[in-house]
């Protein structure tokens, strides 16, 4: 991953980085006015809204976003301001008001863009007071911390390389779909604003939070951008509220965004404009501009459709390894989260409707023809519209330093590969699988046989290392399917029965993980047999798979060595490696408790556990659940106290199959603390949680002794519940 | 269209008429009018265009150039230019205020028994104001009906409280209101509104353009609330208007009657008049005149054209040119928009100039002076000197140019409703929506305002008008601007056949099919609504589209436009316009370019806020293009979201 314009030292002053950038014998006046206009009609048009509101409701008015622990967002990363009433907003927007100066040069239009963007936080903030939802699907307005955390690993690990702001009006809807398309092909993260929306929508372009590309609303909503750019620098970098400078410094390293202005742009739009400038990304605009209404390399004027996307990249130093994959889709993390529902179904395979199942196979030189596929059976062609076929997905692959322990880890991926396709459907794993194949992807001329040709291109891309030759055989006869899966059947026992080994003890290593560091610096995941990573994405195979990958990688063994504490699982090698990788902030950790200097997060766990002192027992609450919870809080307020790599006793995150662990908080009394969960957790974790509940000793009966929230959301609530059930929790030690 | 370099005449109209008098006068050097003036007075103040010339302290004037890019007090080329618009919208507002108020007046007088002339001449419609009003007729004769009416009139004309006006506030979409008051810009009354402007905009007070903006865009709003009343006290005074048929342009001036011009805005005065007007026949044969003939001219004309049936004379631009037919014994005027150049041409002639308000006075004009108590004996008094003039006129001077067209207006509210009930009696309003949903047609379009000497008169709004029912746009029009079709012949069942686009077509085939029985003569090409004060009646349309789709009023498809936009009402109609929602083309580039940030809140973020804009346009094809682009925009954007809507099963979106 190339650096470009982002491998800039880091100076004195942030502001550093425009020194020299504007051609001071011919500055571009014209832009740096229409910067101070729309900066002058953003803050009197706040401060309009703003004293309208504190008039009608009082200055007592709480003023906040749903489902944020960052208060207004904008205000708390780069002032520190946790602005809670109406009545806390005039001192900041007069001290922006403040920042506002006549004289034209690109310093002042810096400033201009930074009230403006305070400007928009406000108006836009006092539009959800009451609890209002102002906006309806797929328009999302403010992005609340969920989403923000939900894609964070998909950031971190560059499977989205960037985030492009569009605004303003293409050219014409094709246009426009065309360039949303092709930016969700790149896998980035879209935000636009204004009539790109109704465009991208007429254009047929899959919208909305699960795809990645975030219709965010009209006018000053493009803040939604900013806020939700912002806020990974507080929930993943660590950085401390009001650190202006450190903010925009993170924001210019690690949030690869740029802005693309399509049509005619007004005032506040170039302010807006500016605002992005302030904080470290370029604006590109289709509008036609004279040089001395530009800035190179922060303000480009690039009309042509065909290049800008290339041009926006190229300024904000995005380099993307192109993989060309022969088959009529679009592949891209952006359809991870498409549905496919049975009206818009051309052929499905398997969940109760047929048999299907999906296998990895490591195998022998000789074993394998590279790059084969073969459809045994009917075609997408000889099925009936809306019909059921069997499906084998059988997947061989010859490495040199393949492992037969790397099967689970590359089968586990089939998941997203497939779902990755636009049209594509793919849930659960080895024979449990259910997939679908669209009417628009079957049109568009997809057949059964181009999942091999994803796959095949897919597992060489990601896993070069290890993935030397891939052969794909796709069975959709009947009798065949059932013939192939005895054999699957045999592999998956045969990896269980390994995996049931696998333990903490057993292994004389644990990874590192510091994906995660690219955004959030002071962070470092250790993932052992038994502890999978806090976003639950790398389990301790991942990642020795990862490091046999790449050694250099963020994935890293560290040796088993210098035992402390047996119980909460401290050892000096992994207190050391932690220590030098948290930029020396985390000096020791416990793999084991969450009460004693348990492990940082970054920011994007799924769950976050947390002491409840009146039950004696501990709480999990998961991003999906956005309601209140026993501590008094909901998941994005717990977070913001959680993130950023530091440690907060009593409090942690992790990922949602950490409590089916039997290390699960072991040192602090186990599964038996767990007094309440969200009941989608305890549903879906199901028969698991209580063949884990048995084997601990709790009786299978332990997890309806769970509190959720149809229970209760307080302490008080859930006692009298936990009482009548004869919670264990209750009679364990003291926790604190 | 553009005029490139073409050298600037007087022959800046495309009305016939118009043009074979002033062509007459050219030859025989006789007189001046505005348009030999407009010629004379080029090259005009480029500072007073643009609106950068400030006059408001007596250090000034100052203007802003390269050179002194502030005024002496520091004030920015913005604030210079907001304050001008603003106070010019007050005094927009000042004059329908004045025109509302005296409505008031007279129902006072009429309540106390002191107006015999007047009387509730549609008691229908004062129950349904009363209704809309939230009030109860129950037990109550119309007289302390119309009391309430009255004491809620006064109130919003008036009161200091913040509670919302009850024009607005009853007329509107909620969602509108609630822009409103999250904006600061509910006005609490009329009056107040104009004197805060006046008060923000003195020396030294108001500098924020924003402020000062959304301050005229709150007493746009006032003028909204002020002309409604006018209309509503209107139509309950004179009748509410249903549609009539009669003749319009310099054609309607007959040699053998006594002719008399009603001028100006109000009907207090001009209906008394032709009635007073049908009365004295037997006085105007002892002249030796076949009886009175009353035209209008300007709003006055469209007043008594909607409820009376009055020929319209002319137009604005073109008011000094039919007294030198020599067949005019005399223009009777009110208040707005009256040339005081008038009083010269009449000179040359027989004709009597008369001026009736004591607020509106042109020296060496005759002075009537109208009062309520003795309307009647007043109207006689004017007819009276028509009757006297007319013997002075010199037939050998009288050269009337043949023109005139058959037009059909009279297009309130209520019988758009009935034309439009005639097809869907339970709900009249969605015959439009259901033509717009279908593609027949592709909107609704209001012309209204002036007429400007900027851009040649009825020039651009008879081309907008003709080419966009081509492309099947539902027309409405009020002002001068209906004048102008009028004048034009496109406001009669012929121009529909001759222009309207297939869609357009079938739409009146459907309308004409249902009220064959009702109707005298077939739909007209443009509905006449009315006066500029009746612009309220357009707004009334638009509030029930956006109700009949369910939305705010940015959603819909209508646009207003104002080819030759000229007085300050215009301004001010022009900005509650776009407060109100609907995107607005103004002919004539107004005086704000001179500040790029005021220029762009008008143009582009005032569609942000209040979901209206202004598109400055004088060349008539690229004004096309616009208002359709506009149209289609809206049309297109509403398809989507319903779509979408339905796609993800949620309410439709409330943005736009």
């Amino acid at each position: 991953m190339s650096e470009g314009v982002l491998s800039q030292e880091w100076k004195q002053s942030f502001d550093e980085i425009f020194d020299g950038a504007v051609d001071e014998s011919n500055p571009p006046v014209k832009l740096f006015e229409k910067a101070y206009d729309g900066a002058v009609i953003a803050t009197s048009y706040a401060e309009i809204l703003m004293n309208q509101a504190i008039r009608r409701y009082g200055p007592d008015k709480p003023v906040g976003y749903p489902d944020t622990g960052y208060y207004l967002p904008v205000i708390r990363a780069l002032s520190g301001e946790a602005v809670e009433k109406l009545g806390d907003l005039p001192p900041i927007l007069n001290r922006m008001r403040n920042q506002i100066r006549e004289e034209l040069n690109f310093h002042n239009a810096r400033l201009c863009g930074e009230a403006a963007a305070y400007s928009a936080e406000i108006i836009e903030a006092l539009r959800y007071l009451d609890g209002a939802r102002p906006h309806v699907d797929p328009w999302t307005g403010f992005l609340g911390d969920p989403v923000v955390r939900r894609y964070g690993i998909l950031l971190v690990d560059w499977t989205i390389p960037g985030q492009a702001v569009i605004m303003g009006k293409g050219k014409s809807s094709e246009d426009v779909g065309k360039l949303v398309m092709d930016l969700q092909a790149k896998g980035f993260m879209i935000f636009l604003c204004n009539q790109v929306i109704e465009q991208a929508i007429e254009a047929g372009c899959k919208l909305g939070i699960d795809f990645i590309a975030f219709p965010i609303g009209n006018f000053t909503q493009i803040i939604h951008a900013v806020n939700y750019a912002l806020r990974a620098g507080i929930a993943f970098g660590g950085i401390p509220p009001g650190e202006r400078d450190n903010t925009r410094d993170y924001q210019r390293r690690r949030v690869r965004a740029f802005v693309l202005q399509l049509g005619e742009i007004d005032e506040v739009q170039v302010a807006a404009h500016f605002a992005a400038i302030f904080l470290g990304f370029p604006v590109i605009t289709d509008q036609e501009l004279p040089e001395d209404e530009q800035v190179p390399n922060w303000y480009v004027s690039n009309p042509n459709y065909e290049d800008i996307l290339q041009v926006a990249m190229e300024i904000r130093g995005i380099k993307l390894k192109i993989v060309d994959i022969p088959i009529p889709i679009t592949v891209g993390p952006a359809f991870e989260g498409e549905v496919i529902r049975k009206g818009d179904m051309r052929v499905e395979f398997g969940g109760s409707k047929t048999t299907a199942f999906e296998l990895v196979e490591m195998v022998g030189e000789d074993e394998i023809e590279d790059g084969k596929i073969e459809v045994i059976g009917p075609e997408i062609d000889d099925t009936e519209e809306g019909s059921a076929l069997p499906l084998g997905i059988m997947v061989k692959i010859f490495g040199r330093k393949m492992q037969e322990d790397f099967e689970s880890v590359l089968e586990r991926r089939l998941h997203y590969l497939i779902n990755y396709g636009e049209g594509l459907w793919h849930m659960a794993q080895r024979d449990t699988i259910w997939m679908r194949i669209s009417k628009d992807a079957a049109e568009k001329g997809f057949k059964i046989r181009d999942y091999g040709e994803l796959l095949v291109a897919k597992f060489k891309d990601e896993f070069p290392s290890i993935v030397d030759r891939v052969q794909v055989t796709l069975i959709t006869e009947a009798e065949k399917v059932e013939q192939e899966l005895e054999r699957a059947r045999e592999f998956y026992s045969a990896r269980d029965e390994r995996l049931r080994g696998l333990t903490d003890e057993s292994v004389d290593e644990f990874y590192s993980c510091i994906l995660c560091q690219s955004f959030a610096p002071n962070h470092c995941c250790v993932v052992t047999p038994e502890r999978l990573g806090l976003c639950g994405a790398v389990s301790w195979l991942d990642g020795k798979a990862a490091y046999e990958i790449d050694p250099t990688g963020p994935n890293r063994p560290i040796k088993k060595e210098g035992l402390q504490d047996e119980e909460k699982g401290i050892w000096d090698s992994v207190n050391e490696y932690v220590y030098q990788n948290t930029n020396r902030m985390i000096e020791e950790c416990s793999m084991y408790s969450f009460m004693d200097r348990p492990m940082t997060s970054c920011g994007c766990f799924e769950c976050i556990m947390a002491i409840v002192p009146e039950a004696n027992g501990v709480m999990i609450t998961t991003r999906e659940y956005g309601g209140d919870t026993p501590v008094g809080m909901t998941f994005s307020t717990l977070a913001g106290s959680v993130g950023g790599g530091v440690q907060t006793p009593g409090f942690m995150g992790h990922g949602r199959a950490y409590a089916l662990s039997r290390k699960f908080i072991s040192a602090d009394g186990g599964l038996g603390r767990l007094v309440w969960a969200p009941k989608e957790l305890k549903d879906s974790l199901g028969d698991e949680l209580r063949q884990r509940a048995e084997e601990e000793g709790l009786g299978a009966d332990f997890v309806d002794k769970i509190a959720d929230e149809s229970v209760g959301t307080t302490a008080d609530e859930i006692l009298p519940f936990l009482e009548e059930k004869g919670h264990p929790a209750l009679s364990m030690d003291p926790l604190m | 269209m553009s005029e490139g370099k073409k050298k600037i005449d007087n022959r800046r109209t495309i009305d016939p008429a118009a043009l074979a008098v002033i062509d007459k006068n050219t030859a025989n050097g006789q007189v001046e009018t505005a348009y030999e003036r407009y010629v004379k007075m080029q090259p005009q103040c480029n500072f007073g265009r643009t609106g950068v010339c400030c006059r408001i302290c007596l250090q000034g004037p100052c203007r802003i150039t390269k050179k002194s890019s502030k005024g002496i007090c520091g004030a920015h080329g913005y604030t210079i230019v907001a304050r001008n618009l603003i106070r010019a919208i007050a005094g927009g507002c000042g004059a329908h205020a004045d025109h509302s108020r005296h409505m008031i007046y007279t129902i006072q007088e009429l309540l106390e028994d002191k107006a015999p002339d007047y009387s509730i001449e549609d008691p229908d419609k004062l129950h349904r104001v009363a209704e809309r009003l939230g009030l109860s007729a129950d037990g109550k004769d119309d007289k302390e009906l119309l009391k309430e009416v009255l004491t809620h009139a006064e109130s919003d004309f008036s009161k200091l409280s913040d509670e919302p006006c009850k024009w607005l506030e009853t007329t509107v979409v909620p969602e509108r209101m609630e822009v409103f008051n999250q904006c600061n810009i509910q006005p609490r009354s009329v009056h107040t509104s104009i004197s805060e402007i006046m008060g923000s905009t003195h020396m030294g007070v108001d500098h924020d353009p924003v402020n000062l903006i959304f301050q005229g865009l709150k007493t746009s709003l006032a003028d909204y609330i002020g002309m409604h009343i006018a209309t509503d006290l209107s139509d309950i005074l004179f009748g509410t208007p249903k549609p009539v048929t009669t003749e319009a342009n310099f054609g309607v001036i007959d040699p053998e009657m006594v002719n008399i011009a009603v001028h100006g805005h109000n009907p207090l005065l001009s209906e008394m008049i032709v009635r007073q007007a049908r009365d004295m026949k037997d006085e105007a044969e002892a002249a030796g005149a076949k009886g009175v003939k009353c035209m209008g001219i300007c709003c006055t004309g469209n007043e008594v054209l909607m409820r009376q049936g009055v020929p319209v004379l002319t137009n604005f631009l073109s008011q000094e040119l039919p007294i030198m037919t020599g067949a005019v014994d005399l223009m009777v005027v009110d208040v707005q928009c009256i040339m005081p150049g008038v009083k010269a041409v009449a000179d040359c002639y027989h004709t009597r100039i008369v001026t009736t308000m004591n607020h509106a006075k042109i020296p060496g004009s005759y002075h009537v002076e109208f009062t309520e108590d003795r309307a009647v004996e007043k109207a006689r008094e004017v007819v009276k000197l028509a009757i006297e003039a007319f013997k002075e006129r010199k037939d050998n001077e009288v050269d009337i140019p043949e023109v005139k067209h058959k037009l059909t207006a009279g297009f309130s509210m209520e019988a758009m409703e009935e034309v439009l009930g005639a097809v869907n009696p339970e709900e009249p309003i969605k015959v439009i929506t259901d033509a717009v949903d279908s593609g027949q047609l592709r909107g609704v379009v209001l012309f209204a305002g002036c007429n400007n000497l900027r851009v040649p008169h009825d020039a651009s709004g008879a081309y907008l008008i003709k080419e966009l029912a081509k492309k099947d746009v539902l027309i409405v029009a009020t002002g001068c601007a209906a004048g102008t079709a009028a004048k034009l012949g496109l406001m009669n069942a012929e121009a529909v056949e001759e222009y309207a686009g297939e869609g357009l077509k079938a739409f009146y085939k459907t309308l004409n099919e249902a009220n064959k029985d009702k109707l005298k003569e077939e739909l007209p090409l443009v509905f006449h609504m009315g006066s500029c004060v009746d612009n309220s009646r357009a707004y009334d349309l638009t509030t029930a589209l956006a109700r009949q789709w369910g939305v705010d009023v940015p959603k819909v498809p209508f646009v207003a436009s104002a080819p030759e936009a000229m007085s300050e009402k215009a301004i001010s109609i022009g900005s509650w316009c776009v407060t109100l929602g609907i995107p607005t083309h103004v002919g004539v580039v107004p005086e704000v370019t001179g500040s790029a940030l005021v220029d762009g809140i008008a143009l582009q973020i005032a569609e942000d806020v209040y979901g209206g804009y202004f598109m400055w346009e004088e060349d008539p094809e690229k004004a096309l293009d616009r208002i359709l682009g506009a149209l289609d925009e809206r049309s297109w954007k509403l398809k989507i979201h319903k779509q979408t809507s339905e796609k993800y099963e949620t309410e439709l979106s409330t943005g736009w």
